[in-house]
């Protein structure tokens, strides 16, 4: 049976081996990072090699958090699903419920009435805008800059707030059904959206001028953790990361999925590649969120939020796999239906899974100090990755 | 794209459609051939997902299947083989790196091995834990009672 200490692998166990015999000649070092560290946003074991301050490489251990969703999902019906989905990506859970009933809707060949589509956008943008300020001031954080994390923080709550009014829940909010919403929008709910689309617009300048050309926020960030094109697209990487390597691609404009055709917005990318440009583009994305809304809330429809389905959803047999364009990347839903009123299975495609990945290759080379940058620039979500 | 495939690979190839999304289902010893061909001369640049489904029932029990997407033709395809429980692949780690993580999520929920693969173990359960828990006849509530009671020294994790 094995030690849980000794989870590290044969290769880096027998360096230390090595290590301890030669240790007048040894040049290179294993240290173990996390699972409980401030800065790993989580659960994050990351074993790394150093050579004196420089990465040789990485191991990531994760796991810390699984807690088997897509087992639990081949047991309950596809509706008592949908609030577990929640709990992947705490700070997107908007998000992950568009993709999963969008997934579901889809075979069972129904679609979403246009009133609901608009408030899912509204409501999906709004929570792109509060997981990206949630990583700005953590990201912020984690380099050595305290205030952003209060400012971010004191405009996400006016999103939360947002969110707690229409559905009741902050955080986990399980905002939409299969087939539309549960609630209509409460009264004054476009009001709100707009006085909150004026109040944040000059609070991301604000933002910016803490940091966008601030010497320690270069230092820290410019050329730190670049990762080509090339490599981005071999890795799987997706999301603000890949259009930060200069990669225009993104899910809303490439396959369209809920009325995202109907908008106009742009999509920012980057150059280098590296934690600054990351940070670029997911600043350019607040704005493109900003004139989603905007739209979207000028051109809500009246009507009814909820299609015609059937009260025991029973989807035909067969399999389908339906992505989103997550405020972390590609987040997918594979769902397999074998004619009973409870998915056959269930496989969700993380973006934090897939991005993690490439941290080995984001980190060679670099300091010690930037694997903290990195990992906060890759915007993790361990529930997400460990699912 | 589809037919071409058809009339070089013949039986061994089922091209499929459901819902507006295509798929095929390929023999497993065509895998590596149809895998690479896919990357290189059908541009299938960015492999999304390996899963797997598990058919108790069925001789052959595991569906094994690579979502891929590629990016100068705006396109997704899925590619699904069918093995038996032992039976392993090639891994498709050297066609794309991305496959590393998700060949090693594959083998841990479902016990499939894949050949060739840079780290063949475990990634999201600990290294000692025993059992594949998407597979059908692992139970909701079980677990590795003897690592829980070893390596977290209590009685039960429930």
């Amino acid at each position: 049976m094995t030690d849980p200490t000794s989870l590290s692998p044969p290769s880096l166990e027998t360096h230390v081996e090595a290590h301890d015999k030669t240790f007048l000649d040894a040049n290179e070092l294993v240290i173990n990072m996390g699972p409980q560290h401030p800065a790993t946003h989580g659960v994050l074991r990351v074993i790394l090699r150093l050579d004196g301050e420089k990465v040789m490489g990485l191991e990531c251990v994760i796991g810390y958090l699984h807690r088997g969703v897509e087992k639990i999902a081949e047991h309950r019906t596809y509706a008592m699903f949908n609030p577990y989905v929640d709990r992947m990506d705490y700070v997107a859970a908007v998000s992950n419920g568009l993709g999963y009933c969008e997934a579901v809707e889809k075979l069972l060949n129904v679609e979403a009435p246009p009133r609901a589509q608009y408030v899912r956008v509204i409501l999906t943008e709004l929570n792109r805008m509060a997981s990206h300020q949630l990583w700005l001031g953590t990201h912020a954080l984690d380099i050595g800059a305290i205030t952003p994390l209060f400012y971010t923080f004191r405009d996400r709550e006016e999103i939360l707030k947002i969110f707690e009014k229409y559905c009741g829940a902050r955080l986990t909010t399980h905002a939409f059904r299969i087939g539309g919403l549960q609630y209509e929008t409460y009264e004054g709910f476009e009001k709100e959206v707009r006085t909150f689309v004026n109040f944040v617009r000059p609070k991301i300048d604000e933002y910016e001028e803490l940091l966008t050309t601030n010497r320690i926020w270069l230092e820290r960030t410019k050329g730190v953790g670049v990762i080509s094109a090339k490599d981005a697209i071999a890795l799987g990487v997706t999301g603000p990361v890949l259009r930060a390597s200069g990669v225009k691609w993104d899910i809303r404009k490439a396959q369209p999925y809920a009325n995202y055709k109907n908008f106009d917005f742009d999509i920012p990318t980057g150059e280098n590649g590296d934690t600054y440009d990351r940070y670029i583009v997911r600043m350019a994305e607040f704005r493109q969120s900003l004139r989603i809304i905007e739209q979207a809330v000028e051109g809500i429809p009246e009507g009814p939020v909820m299609a015609k389905v059937p009260k025991v959803i029973k989807p035909p047999v067969g399999e389908i796999y339906h992505s989103i364009e997550a405020p972390k990347g590609e987040l997918g839903y594979f769902i397999v239906s074998d004619g009973s009123t409870q998915p056959y299975r269930i496989r969700v495609r993380p973006p934090s899974f897939v991005n993690l990945q490439a941290l080995d290759v984001m980190c060679r080379g670099a300091m010690v100090a930037d694997v903290i940058a990195v990992i906060g620039t890759l915007d993790i979500v361990l529930g997400e990755v460990d699912r | 794209m589809v037919a071409k495939f058809k009339s070089q690979y013949g039986s061994g190839i089922e091209p499929l459609s459901y819902l507006g999304q295509n798929y095929m289902v390929v023999e497993r010893s065509l895998i590596p051939e149809i895998l690479q061909v896919l990357r290189n001369e059908e541009e299938f640049d960015y492999c999304v997902d390996i899963t797997a489904v598990h058919y108790p029932k069925r001789e052959k029990q595991f569906d094994v299947i690579w979502v891929l997407y590629s990016f100068p033709r705006n396109e997704r395809i899925r590619v699904t083989t069918r093995i038996a429980d032992g039976e392993t692949l090639a891994s498709s780690v050297p066609i794309w790196a991305t496959a590393n993580w998700l060949e090693r999520e594959v083998f841990d929920m479902f016990g499939i091995k894949f050949d060739g693969h840079p780290d063949m173990k475990r990634i999201l359960l600990p290294d000692g834990w025993k059992g594949h828990p998407l597979r059908k006849d692992y139970g909701i509530l079980q677990q590795d009672n003897e690592w829980v009671q070893i390596n977290l020294g209590i009685e039960s994790g429930q």
